[in-house]
């Protein structure tokens, strides 16, 4: 068994060096700790600028429900809308809100009220959920505001109530934590691997070995094997940080996840062996396998769903393996998903995985 | 090993180019088993590019060569199985231990689990390095980490041993004792061919050819080559073919 003794100088290597170890332990555990609070598309703190100028009892109490939610932070009342407009400029202010002077008495006697809503949306996102919300929470003032003070129920033309399925609360760390996982794998399994060969090729001992009979299947199996280790412990770690800490255990097995997992850390680790195999020096590794992540991350429906982009975009996600282990991790985190209705994603998962690591097999040439 | 003759290496119009530049231009040669076979050439003149074809690292652009009784082109792996190797720069693995090289390698070259000890043990005793079997390899000074790695590349008993400048860098002392390890391999049946810079170690080979520019100027005896150049010295050959070749084709470096 060659295989053993390859695996032995791998494993050695790997537990000698005084960086690799620890940044297989702690980049899980700080990926996992930070990135959920800071990927958050959610908009909170929302900074509002009123213009009243209606200087009533209800316009008031309007001001101090915007004070008090929690998604807006309440910067000042001013009198005039160019003093506001002003705030906005000065990035004092996101969102400014202007009451109309006849507001107490539209709002009372049941007419329109026409107030406005101005956002700063040179941050898209939040320009327009802080819009949004201001509506709804207007909308929703008014109807108290008129049961209250009139003891009318206002006529609701046609009331909405939405259910959201799965992630009832709309809770983005239920979202991001499954695709940080995936962003783990892709960084840990993917630089080290792509490091690896080339770095044995710029201290020649590569050409030690290329000169003995050692098979290229076992070299290969020999570098993958102990990634696919570091990998499953990597994912491990993340599991139980989204356990204690967000609370996120799976609806679904933990079998279908490390069956996932165990076939994409394959696809991931070979994709870097195939870059080291074809590089001569760490620095040409390294920026192709930045390329290959960033790729990876972007366009697989990691951070942006799939569904928003452009037809082209969505013909690559096809070929982009992280796309299949984040539907299953999502399917299975959120939904309970099982190992029989994401039977195509395994699919591809294990067509990848198969493909990547013949590659990256073949590109290791034991002679020029 | 071919049936007929008793060569170990043979060499037939051997040929590499590397886009229009011809490293090593049609060479042909053979090596006799047990010989001690000097090769020898400026820096630059192919030597190591002809060493690496014949070691299977390397595709010959044309010609053939046959090395153990296996073809170069076809056979690289049959070819590996038979011969160690020892490049110039060292090349074992820095981070780990001298015993977990050797046993690495042997491991590599199916010497069974429980020989390993025995015949690792053995070697380390032999050339003097028992006492630091437990030491990182890059600990140890150059002259040392030389003699461990040609022990190395004969661990498994090849029929050939290739050892490309096998003692750069070292004192003569330290020359002179690696040369102690080539003649017992040799002794014990293993042929080895050997390129050098020094003309002092090209006396102690059997046979040597000179590259010049990528061709063999001359191969024989120390002893003929001197006779045939009316000089003292395998310095004074060198020096005249190499000037000589030098003139014919052309400045080169």
């Amino acid at each position: 068994m060659v295989l053993k003794y390859l695996l032995e100088k791998e494993v050695k290597q790997f537990l000698r060096n005084s960086l690799l170890p620890r940044i297989a332990i702690v980049f899980p555990l700080l990926v996992l700790l930070v990135m959920p609070w800071a990927t958050s598309f959610e908009v909170e703190n929302v900074n509002v600028v009123i213009v009243d100028n209606d200087n009533t009892a209800l316009s008031g109490r309007l001001a101090h429900k915007i004070e008090g939610s929690r998604y807006f932070n309440l910067v000042g009342v001013v009198g005039s809308y160019g003093e506001a407009i002003g705030k906005i400029e000065r990035q004092e202010a996101d969102v400014l809100l202007e009451i109309p002077d006849n507001f107490e008495r539209s709002l009372l006697t049941g007419r329109k009220i026409d107030y406005q809503v101005s956002a700063n949306s040179v941050n898209g996102v939040r320009g327009n959920l802080g819009a949004n919300y201001m509506n709804a929470l207007v909308a929703g003032f008014a109807a108290e505001a008129i049961d209250e003070e009139t003891g009318r129920v206002v006529p609701q033309p046609v009331e909405v109530i939405e259910q959201y399925l799965y992630n009832e609360l709309l809770d983005y760390k239920k979202l991001m934590v499954p695709a940080l996982m995936i962003i783990v794998i892709i960084i840990i399994c993917g630089i080290l691997p792509a490091l690896n060969i080339v770095s044995e090729k710029e201290t020649g001992t590569i050409g030690q070995i290329n000169v003995t009979p050692v098979g290229k299947w076992t070299f290969i199996l020999a570098k993958l094997l102990p990634y696919w280790v570091i990998g499953v412990v990597a994912i491990s770690i993340c599991f139980v940080v989204a356990w204690l800490v967000y609370g996120l255990v799976p609806r679904g097995s933990f079998l279908t996840i490390y069956a996932a997992a165990a076939l994409f850390i394959i696809v991931m680790s070979s994709v870097g062996l195939i870059v080291s195999n074809h590089s001569s020096t760490m620095q040409q590794a390294m920026f192709v396998i930045f390329f290959i992540m960033v790729l990876f991350m972007l366009l697989s429906g990691l951070l942006t769903p799939v569904a928003s982009m452009p037809d082209w975009a969505q013909y690559v996600v096809i070929f982009n393996p992280p796309h299949y282990i984040i539907d299953i991790m999502r399917s299975v985190y959120l939904k309970g998903g099982k190992f029989a209705s994401n039977s195509f994603e395994f699919g591809m998962l294990g067509l990848f995985a198969v493909v990547m690591a013949l590659w990256a097999m073949l590109s290791y040439r034991k002679q020029e | 090993m071919d049936a007929a003759t008793d060569n170990v290496i043979t060499a037939r119009n051997l040929t590499k180019r590397f886009g229009t530049f011809t490293a090593v231009d049609a060479i042909s040669f053979e090596v006799r088993r047990g010989e001690i076979f000097g090769f020898l050439g400026a820096n630059g003149a192919g030597k190591t590019t002809a060493m690496r074809m014949l070691c299977g690292l390397s595709l010959p652009t044309s010609g053939e060569g046959r090395v153990a009784g296996f073809d170069i082109t076809d056979e690289a792996e049959k070819v590996k199985r038979n011969i160690g190797y020892m490049s110039q720069k060292f090349s074992l693995y820095e981070d780990l231990k001298v015993w977990e090289n050797i046993r690495l390698f042997a491991g590599i070259y199916r010497v069974p689990d429980r020989e390993i000890p025995i015949v690792g043990g053995a070697m380390l005793k032999r050339i003097g390095l028992a006492d630091v079997r437990d030491n990182f390899v890059r600990d140890l000074p150059l002259g040392w980490k030389q003699r461990l790695a040609f022990s190395v590349a004969i661990l498994h008993r090849p029929k050939v041993v290739f050892l490309d400048e096998p003692t750069g860098g070292v004192d003569p002392m330290a020359r002179r004792d690696f040369w102690e390890l080539i003649y017992e391999a040799a002794g014990s049946g293993i042929t080895v061919f050997v390129t050098t810079h020094y003309m002092d170690e090209a006396e102690y080979c059997d046979r040597v050819s000179i590259m010049v520019d990528g061709r063999i100027a001359a191969l024989d005896t120390p002893f003929e080559l001197k006779k045939r150049y009316c000089t003292q010295s395998m310095d004074e050959v060198f020096r005249t073919l190499v000037r000589g070749e030098g003139k014919k084709g052309g400045a080169r470096l």
